[in-house]
């Protein structure tokens, strides 16, 4: 669906994106995950046959956007990361009018645009106007939007950014059963749950490279282990700083990251980590050992956190 | 069915008419009004009511039979031009930047070019409605000489918009943001409509003022829709006003085109 090879994005003097190659096949649900700033709307526009590519090579269904960008844009679906729904129009008329775009009938338009307001739950908004609804609806709507000429590819830019966790669920929700109809899936985000939950494979990205390549569970296993233990001290716990604390646990842990608020130690079994801390004499704040996600894996390989 | 790529400019510009159909059922009833009362409430303040102190002598009213008579043609090129204006400044700067329309529009198989072209034709369907609205008012103040030159004066005024729209269209896609509007506005809409010929002949002018006057597209526009207005058609003199009109728009087009691709393909 999407192959690229040494693909790049330059601005003027800066690269955003660096030479990177991505295979996505039809049915699978792919991720992009990276904080700001990575590469990735910028991928994802190149992608969507709006954005030149700069260099290397990009193919979306077989077809070059250099060229082909109307036949391509024709068959995907682009939910933007920032909503382009015409607010003084209907929630309805937002997607019979956007129909139009793709030179489908009026009447076909119509009975989609029902379709798609009842899975993406606004019937009930269907005459609204898009400045009543709330910002989960909206996001909704625009993926309602752009599904309405049924893409054989889905381009999803950070689906639920600035969304309250009530929304993203529900967002989530919807992006799952489309992904079980067996919608191909291409989304970017800086929420490793996001990552987590929607995709079968993803790449990480940074500084507009990409540093690492698999499912979740494989990136997980490769570039982390099972559990992690987080320790909180008090402020400046003995007089001692974050580093020296560190240096006093880091053989109890197959790694130590140390974070400005707390110590991450990498183990296999953090409860028995814990132990041996409170062994040494040491008291945290605060302790909570949980499973390695894929924040840990940006961390390992990038060194900072995804969510500044 | 899925989408299609549209298999020409204009045919993709055509799957626009739903949208800009959208847009003008909201809209069409306050412009409606305006496009009625203000071409009124000009004909009467300025032609009939001041009007009614100046000496109606035809040889210094470029042939004109009554000051109402001479600036009826002269304030329907000038409506031409702020219908115009009000269409493409502000819901320019929204689609480009506070609604970000054009970027879902092109997300889809449509590109730029379309884009423009649909909205031209928006331009000219709103320019038609208020001219014609214009033309109907002022008639029974038995301001035109004949009847197939006020006709005739409506496609000018099609093309005076054209001449318009395209460059307003241009600079608009390109700025950051609306503060250069309120400029445009004053130091361009405000003296093209008192000094392009609508309300006195340019003749008046000395030297180099009527030469700055005869070069903007305004008074070209008020010139050619007055010797149809009076039944005093010039062919050499018309055909160069519709070059300079015609000129402008193909520039401006390719001005519009240039400046919106470059803010949206990057």
């Amino acid at each position: 669906m999407i192959l690229a090879s040494g693909l790049r994005k330059s601005f003027g003097g800066f690269e955003a994106v660096r030479g990177i190659d991505v295979d996505v096949r039809r049915g699978e649900s792919f991720g992009f995950l990276g904080p700001n700033g990575a590469g990735k709307s910028s991928t994802m526009r190149m992608v969507a046959a709006v954005s030149p590519v700069s260099g290397g090579v990009l193919r979306i269904l077989g077809l070059d956007p250099a060229t082909d960008g109307p036949e391509i844009r024709a068959r995907i679906g682009v939910c933007p990361q920032e909503d382009t729904l015409d607010t003084e129009l209907t929630v309805r008329d937002n997607l019979v009018v956007y129909g139009r775009y793709f030179g489908l009938p009026r009447r076909e338009v119509r009975e989609r645009a029902d379709e798609l307001l009842e899975f993406v739950q606004l019937t009930d908004k269907a005459n609204a106007k898009v400045d009543d609804l709330s910002g989960g609806m909206k996001r909704r709507l625009t993926i309602a939007r752009s599904l309405v000429n049924r893409p054989e590819l889905l381009l999803l830019d950070e689906p639920t950014t600035g969304l309250d966790p009530q929304a993203r669920h529900v967002v989530w929700d919807r992006l799952f059963r489309l992904k079980q109809a067996g919608v191909t899936l291409v989304l970017t985000t800086h929420y490793m749950d996001e990552a987590e939950q929607l995709t079968d494979r993803l790449v990480v990205m940074d500084k507009g490279l990409i540093v690492a390549e698999g499912s979740p569970l494989d990136l997980i296993a490769e570039h982390s282990t099972r559990e992690v233990a987080e320790l909180r001290f008090g402020v400046a716990e003995e007089g001692e700083s974050h580093e020296v604390l560190a240096r006093k646990v880091e053989d109890l842990a197959e790694r130590v990251e140390v974070l400005p608020d707390r110590l991450l130690l990498y183990t296999a079994d953090g409860e028995e980590t814990v132990a041996k801390v409170h062994e040494r004499g040491l008291t945290p704040a605060a302790t909570l050992v949980r499973r390695s996600t894929l924040e840990d894996v940006f961390l390992r390989l990038t060194g900072r956190t995804l969510v500044d | 069915m899925s989408g299609t790529a549209p298999t020409n400019p204009l045919a993709g510009a055509a799957r626009l008419t739903d949208y800009w159909a959208t847009v003008y059922r909201r809209t069409w009833k306050g412009s409606a009004v305006t496009s009625f009362v203000a071409p009124l409430f000009y004909v009467v303040a300025m032609g009939v009511l001041l009007g009614g102190f100046i000496d109606a002598e035809p040889d210094r009213l470029e042939g004109a039979a009554s000051y109402l008579a001479f600036i009826a043609p002269g304030l329907l090129a000038s409506q031409a031009m702020t219908t115009v204006f009000g269409e493409t400044t502000y819901p320019v700067m929204s689609m480009v930047k506070w609604q970000k329309t054009y970027f879902s529009m092109t997300a889809s198989p449509l590109s730029v070019r379309e884009v423009i072209l649909a909205q031209m034709g928006f331009v000219l369907v709103r320019v038609a409605m208020s001219c014609g609205v214009f033309l109907l008012v002022m008639a029974p103040f038995d301001v035109f000489e004949s009847w197939v030159g006020a006709l005739a004066a409506f496609p000018v005024q099609l093309l005076l918009a054209l001449a318009f729209a395209t460059p307003v269209f241009a600079l608009s896609a390109g700025l950051a943001d609306e503060s250069p509007f309120a400029l445009i506005y004053r130091l361009g809409l405000i003296p093209l409509f008192l000094f392009s010929g609508a309300f006195f002949p340019v003749a008046n002018l000395d030297g180099w003022m009527q030469v700055l006057a005869k070069a903007t597209p305004l008074w070209h526009g008020v010139d050619l829709t007055r010797m149809l207005t009076l039944d005093r058609f010039d062919p050499s003199t018309a055909a160069v006003h519709v070059a300079y009109l015609v000129v402008l728009a193909v520039l401006g087009w390719f001005w519009a085109v240039h400046r919106l691709t470059k803010r949206m393909v990057v």
